[in-house]
């Protein structure tokens, strides 16, 4: 009994982290189609750029956010202006865009860091909480936390606000939405960079919990895009649910099984949920009967 | 010839295409302030890509397009909103996992429209009652009366002077035909709207219209007063199908 709830709050925990990172990538799929590769990429730029505001302005890393995030606003909007909207007439081009991104960010600060390994902590990072018997560290209940706010912030301006009703509306019908007087554009940059905002957020709030290496945002770009097509391609809500399916996948598959097996179960789970499914479990049905109307 | 008043809206030998195919050639035709013009013209003969291209979504290659004195050739189709030129595009195009209302709320999107929303938008529910029952109904569960409804209202929530529809009736019964000629012939008459439509229906098109535009294969073959296209009998042979 201790054992499951143990391996539940891992899971719930993990899946938090992943929600996080998932949210972005499946706004920037909703809204502008593509898969961005480098959403891992962009979780590793926030990681570092808490490492550099922790040692240089000897900021607690959760005060760095006010500066991380701007900056990773700024590196989205400047990515999508400067060399995905140039590519916008040819989709399967803007993602091997996204794939060299990912190549060139890990590699530049491969280099920039000559490969060592670096880590950040918080005056928080040694508490923990007792749950229900279980130990669990604050600074991954923090990140639990922000995942659960971040995603109901968003959509409550996605639903509420002006300026999400027209990222929705681009999302449903581009050509539609610019009659209206919708800059598609400039919702495309917005987008781009709340995005990457999120991923950089992200980041943020795991450099107290993991150490920092150029490698990192791999292992959260492919479990995201498992939690993506879970919850469903451009659902928000989807991205935060499918978080905690895959986390919690992850941790009874590698307690119960065996830990090398937990991704190959993961992702059976994510061919299996295609198959059935492919409008994932909270994506819109009638997507892409609809089409999401392109031109 | 010249007209002593100016158009409000004048298409100057445009040409318009995708990639290699030129779609349009030298179309040229005037719209003047409170009137209803039906330009007409059967499958693929460029109505859609006309509309388009005044309104900006497809480049002209060539001409010019004048609305309310000003060139509006280049101008980027989300300012046009605001510069009072509205698109009810064919089918209607809603958002069709929003609601109703939500709908009609992107209809005001231009900085301009917003002040009044919600005004307008009680308005325009009560023009279409429909609407009002519809409202927190997504947009992509009504029928195909009530979308065209629906898509009328959102264009007019940023109070349009110059209203285009493409092919209004398109795929509605006969009774929602008529109802729909009814409605647009009511926003010219009594709210003083100017309206160019689009249509397949030539027959019922021209008795709404004040005057009417023939497209062939991309050419404006003809144009005058809508009674007299009615009546030519070339006209009736190969677009009414009498
Ligand atoms: N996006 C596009 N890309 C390439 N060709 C197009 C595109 N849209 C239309 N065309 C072509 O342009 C021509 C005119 O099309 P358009 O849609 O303007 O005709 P239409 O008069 O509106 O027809 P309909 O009555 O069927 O709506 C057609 O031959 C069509 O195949
Ligand atoms: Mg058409």
């Amino acid at each position: 009994m201790a054992d499951l709830i143990n391996v539940i709050a891992v899971g719930i925990l993990l899946g938090g982290i992943y929600a996080l990172v998932s949210v972005g990538l499946n706004l920037i799929f909703g809204v502008i189609r593509i898969v961005n590769f480098a959403q891992g990429e962009f979780v590793m730029l926030g990681m570092y750029g808490t490492y550099a505001g922790y040692t240089y302005l000897h900021l607690d890393p959760y005060l760095t956010l006010i500066v991380v995030l701007p900056c990773l606003f700024v590196v989205g909007a400047v990515v999508q202006r400067l060399i995905l909207a140039p590519l916008r007439t040819e989709p399967a081009m803007q993602i091997f865009a996204t794939f060299g991104l990912l190549m060139l960010l890990e590699n530049v600060v491969l280099a920039a860091t000559g490969g060592a390994a670096y880590s950040v902590t918080s005056r928080v990072a040694q508490i923990s909480v007792d749950l229900a018997g279980v130990q669990v560290g604050l600074v991954r209940l923090i990140a639990l936390a922000a995942a659960t706010l971040v995603t109901v912030a968003l959509g409550v301006f996605l639903r509420y606000s002006m300026l999400g009703r027209a990222i929705r509306a681009v999302a449903q019908d581009r050509s539609a939405a610019r009659l209206m007087g919708v800059n598609v554009d400039r919702i495309y940059m917005l987008t781009f960079g709340i995005g990457t905002m999120l991923a950089g957020f992200a980041g943020c709030l795991l450099a107290p919990i993991y150490s920092l290496s150029p490698q990192i945002g791999t292992s959260f770009i492919l479990p995201a895009f498992a939690v993506v097509v879970l919850g469903g391609l451009g659902s928000v809500p989807g991205a935060y649910v499918g978080g905690f399916i895959v986390g919690l996948t992850e941790a009874f598959a590698g307690y119960y099984l065996d830990p090398a097996l937990k991704h190959a179960v993961l992702f059976g789970v994510f061919i299996a949920v295609l198959i059935i499914r492919p409008s994932g479990l909270f994506g819109q049905i009638g997507a892409e009967e609809v089409g999401l109307r392109e031109s | 010839m010249t007209n002593p008043v100016p158009a409000l809206l004048s298409v100057e030998n445009v040409t318009a295409g995708y990639g290699d195919a030129t779609v349009l050639f030298d179309a040229a035709f005037e719209v003047h302030t409170g009137e209803i013009v039906a330009i007409v013209g059967a499958n693929g003969a460029g109505k859609t890509t006309l509309l388009s291209t005044i309104v900006g979504l497809v480049a002209a290659r060539a001409g010019r397009i004048m609305f309310r004195g000003r060139d509006i050739t280049k101008r980027p189709a989300h300012l046009l909103p605001s510069d009072g030129l509205a698109l009810v595009p064919e089918g209607g195009r809603l958002f069709p996992f929003m609601t109703v209302e939500e709908n009609l709320t992107l209809g005001a999107y231009s900085p301009a429209s917003r002040q009044g929303l919600v005004a307008r938008r009680d308005e325009m529910m009560q023009m279409f009652p429909i609407l009002h029952e519809r409202r927190q109904q997504p947009a992509g569960t009504l029928s195909g009366g009530e979308r065209q409804m629906c898509a009328i209202a959102r264009a007019l929530m940023c109070r349009p002077t110059l209203l285009m529809l493409d092919e209004p009736s398109v795929g509605l019964s006969p009774l929602m035909v008529e109802r729909v000629f009814e409605i647009i012939e009511g926003l010219a008459r009594r709210e003083g709207l100017t309206i160019v439509m689009v249509e397949q229906n030539v027959t019922e098109a021209l008795e709404v219209a004040d005057r009417g535009y023939i497209l062939d294969h991309g050419h404006i073959v003809r144009g005058g007063d809508a009674a007299m296209l009615r009546r030519d009998r070339d006209i009736q042979e190969t677009y009414m199908g009498l």
